[in-house]
């Protein structure tokens, strides 16, 4: 099991924080044009699984799986967007996500009154506390085991 | 257990077969007095709420019938227009009907064109190499399993969360598929499947799978 990379977006699309732990593959653009293209299939995702649900959607769409990951996507009623590429057979990422929201985004951002909110993260103290989450959790074990 | 509908996209991208299983109905009728608590909104030649959910009335859901006369864009069918006669006191108590809209074949045209770049994005994007496109993508209230096969064409079943064995069964389609489209002589390719056989066999592996489970297909 492992992680690969992290991203957040804010409610107008901008991207707020990158990061990545495993990543084998480049794929070939620069970083803002890669957070676009994200950002823009989730918004596609989003409208496609509103219209094809044949019940009326609370949370909409929460991840999806290829043959080699699985991206899971955390959107809060607030519009920030949490997005989290991990391998296929991690568990309970969600809650890693509601984790990474409630006790990192909202405690060393929203608290801290020189992080302007929809721009891109600067803190430091907030870079080290998602490492420290996100290598603390169980999912995050490096493929050498 | 329930499995919701099937579709079938050819490699270029467009929508060559769908079926509908079993669709819910969500309809809801009520009596209503002036003025409205519900915010209404016309949106795509459709008349929606906008806001005030309750009673079973979500955001989203479409006007369908006032007093029983039915809802064309937002006209009734005596031409009058729903947003004049909601503003009249006069005209209350109404009974309206709102339900979930249904897909009409344009859009689940429309809906088949889009997963195709949403399917090549996901593994353009892909941290590991050599990855396929979306296989399983999962919301609250269904999920959806994509077969690709190694000519692109892709067979998507959509289902129940819990509905188990659907990889499987994406794969039982792509038997029929083969075995009743593509041997009818009269069926030319990437063109919409209208096969009875294909059709009738696939109503009823469908039918098998919801009442007895994939293993007994």
């Amino acid at each position: 099991m492992t992680i690969h990379n992290l991203y957040i977006f804010s409610k107008n699309g901008v991207l707020l924080y990158y990061n990545e732990w495993n990543r084998l593959n480049k794929s070939g653009i620069t970083k803002e044009e890669e957070a676009k293209l994200m950002y823009g299939m989730l918004f596609s995702i989003k409208s496609f699984v509103n219209k094809i649900s044949p019940l009326d959607p609370k949370e909409g769409f929460l991840y999806y799986k290829t043959s080699k990951y699985s991206l899971h996507y955390l959107e809060t009623p607030s519009g920030l967007k949490f997005v989290l590429n991990t391998d296929t057979i991690s568990q309970n990422v969600r809650e890693l996500l509601q984790q990474l929201y409630r006790q990192v985004y909202v405690e060393y951002v929203v608290k801290n009154p020189f992080c302007k909110l929809n721009e891109p993260i600067q803190s430091e103290l907030f870079k080290t506390k998602v490492d420290e989450l996100m290598k603390k959790s169980p999912i995050y074990l490096n493929r050498s085991l | 257990m329930v499995i919701y509908g099937v579709y079938i996209v050819s490699k270029s991208g467009g929508l060559i077969f769908n079926h509908d299983h079993n669709v819910p109905k969500i309809e809801n009728e009520q009596t209503f007095s002036y003025p409205l608590d519900l915010k209404l909104a016309y949106e795509n030649k459709k008349v929606v709420v906008a806001f005030g959910q309750r009673d079973g009335i979500n955001v989203g859901h479409v006007l369908m019938s006032v007093n029983g006369s039915s809802v064309a864009g937002r006209e009734l069918e005596d031409g009058r227009d729903v947003f004049d006669l909601f503003e009249q006191p006069e005209n209350f108590p109404l009974t309206l009907k709102f339900g979930r809209a249904k897909m009409t074949t344009n859009e689940k045209i429309f809906l088949a064109s889009m997963f195709y770049p949403l399917f090549a994005i996901a593994s353009q994007l892909s941290p590991e190499p050599r990855c396929s496109g979306i296989e399983i993508l999962e919301a609250d209230t269904f999920r959806l399993y994509c077969f690709q096969t190694l000519t692109g064409v892709k067979f998507m079943v959509v289902a129940e969360p819990s509905q188990l064995g659907m990889e499987i069964l994406t794969k039982r389609v792509y038997e029929l598929y083969a075995d009743y489209a593509l041997k009818n002589p009269f069926y030319s390719l990437d063109m919409p499947i209208r096969c009875e056989l294909f059709e009738t066999n696939l109503i009823t592996l469908l039918d098998t799978v919801e009442k007895s489970g994939i293993s007994n297909v």
